[in-house]
């Protein structure tokens, strides 16, 4: 496994460390909101542990990813709402 | 080893799931040790797998590896298809899992609490920040302020600032006479007074004040500042992060599904840790909020009980009715105080799955109507978030449970209702 992996968020490439979660690597990207509510308002991760769902993003097109749970993959596309 | 029906499967690898495998596969039994996320360690133990840091987590992974476990990572169980049947689903899809003895170590999650600004980005559990900074979160040169209850909120502090973090304030809602009352427990704890000291000495310098919590998160898009109380006073603090937690909760939904007898919060179990299932055990958080030291004790007993070895379960009691008392002394410690029961404005979300505010629950007169009025709970996380806060705020219990007791794709709830049971030999 390489050291760094190229991932995309909405779009635009970066990398990552190995075993950087999609959530770290969200933050990484210097985005703090994941998705929006129901009513609209922007959210985050907040457990960190797979319970609360805030966190979920679209990864390589399957909604609904809770990215805390996840590892970055060489050449993953994450897409958060908007 | 008999790979389509293990004597023991063992759900969750955090402290208790690891040692409960340990012991049972050391005693001969076949076991199948299943846990959720991409590396075991639970919460406590996160990142130990991969690069020990902890002594006590360094043996017990290391006593894993030389055992005859198997290991299922990044299954989920969401719900059982019949006697001594699971089913679990990860990323590549669904997963029977058979079983002749079950040992539930699902381990424990932060309690929540509705304040206003709580669901801007940038506010998240202690833990849970914890538990990002470890998946690779930058947090160098971040300003943290901690707060909430329990004793998790220093060890996380510690992290945090270790990393570079600079911690503008611990705030710790128990009053600091409570924590002193606790504090003399721990010299007949040699392990845990020597953390304590430990976390003291590389806390120098850090503000730090009990009877304190915060009122409000401030922000537009994003967390920018924290206003909190002490006694009378309030005051704000600029930060990036607010690391909030007040203590645990267990995860019970498992145990729950699979009707096993709850009680007060916690699973119910006899001496050797059986649950009123006979071949369902229960060991670590879910018996009881205790921290890593009984779990683990509760884990051996589990495992070598289920493996038929009462007698190797009997060494341990003693020790473990000694770190039970250390469990008590925590539950009188961190005692919620009424005042975080006012935190919450009339339009404050409590439901965050659901953006249900807390003045329309506040008409409710139970869980079961909230959730048919307001859909609180009825969201992805289905109360696992809003449940332990209304239990607070509205003494209202939540523990009932349906299956899918985690969200599952359709492909796997068809798959289910497709196959055939197996039969039990």
């Amino acid at each position: 496994m390489p050291d760094a992996l190229a991932v995309s968020l909405n779009g635009k490439a970066f990398t990552v460390p190995a075993g950087t979660t999609v959530a770290a690597a969200v933050l990484i990207a210097g985005q703090s909101s994941f998705r929006r509510s129901v009513s609209g308002q922007p959210r985050g991760p907040l457990c960190g542990m797979g319970i609360c769902f805030e966190c979920r993003v679209t990864v390589d097109g399957v909604r609904h990813v809770k990215s805390c749970q996840t590892l970055c993959r060489q050449g993953m596309q994450i897409d958060t709402d908007e | 080893m008999n790979r389509e029906r293990p004597d023991i499967v063992v759900v969750g690898g955090g402290p208790a799931g690891i040692a409960a495998a340990v012991s049972a596969a050391e005693c001969g039994a076949s076991v199948l040790l299943v846990d959720d996320n991409p590396a075991l360690g639970g919460q406590i133990w996160r990142g130990e797998e991969a690069n020990p840091s902890v002594r006590q987590a360094r043996r017990w992974t290391e006593r894993l590896r030389n055992s005859s476990v198997e290991i299922s990572r990044g299954f989920r169980i969401f719900d059982q298809f019949g006697p001594g049947v699971l089913l679990a689903e990860s990323s590549e899809g669904m997963r029977k899992i058979n079983y002749s003895r079950l040992i539930l170590c699902t381990g424990a999650r932060e309690r929540f609490l509705p304040f206003p600004g709580w669901t801007l980005p940038n506010v998240m559990g202690a833990g849970g920040l914890q538990a990002l900074a470890k998946a690779g979160m930058p947090i160098r040169g971040k300003r943290i302020v901690v707060a909430g209850t329990g004793p998790l909120l220093l060890p996380v502090a510690v992290y945090l600032k270790r990393h570079g973090a600079k911690i503008e304030l611990i705030a710790e809602q128990a009053s600091r006479t409570s924590v002193a009352v606790f504090g003399r427990t721990l010299w007949r704890y040699p392990g845990k007074l020597a953390q304590a000291l430990g976390i003291f000495a590389s806390l120098a310098g850090v503000p730090f004040r009990f009877g304190c919590w915060p009122l409000e998160a401030k922000g537009d898009d994003c967390l920018r500042s924290v206003v909190l109380q002490q006694g009378v006073r309030r005051f704000e603090i600029e930060c990036d992060y607010l690391a909030c937690g007040f203590h645990l909760v267990p995860n019970l939904e498992l145990a729950n599904l699979l009707g096993c007898d709850i009680k007060d919060g916690i699973v119910e179990v006899n001496e050797v840790q059986q649950t009123s299932i006979a071949n369902v055990y229960c060991a670590g958080e879910p018996t009881g909020i205790g921290g890593v030291d009984l779990a683990i004790l509760e884990g051996q007993i589990a495992g070598f009980a289920a493996a038929e070895q009462q007698h190797k379960a009997r060494r341990v009691f003693r020790t473990r009715a000694h770190h039970r008392e250390f469990a008590n002394a925590l539950d009188k410690t961190f005692v919620l105080r009424p005042e975080l029961k006012k935190l919450a404005r009339k339009d404050t979300f409590v439901c965050r799955c659901e953006d249900v505010s807390f003045e329309r629950l506040a008409q409710c007169r139970s869980w079961r109507e909230a959730k048919l009025y307001t859909r609180c709970g009825m969201g992805p996380c289905q109360g696992r978030i809003c449940g332990a806060a209304t239990e607070f705020l509205f003494d209202w219990s939540a523990e009932s449970v349906r299956p899918p007791v985690f969200e599952a794709r359709v492909e796997s709830l068809m798959a289910t209702e497709m196959s055939v049971p197996e039969v039990r030999v």
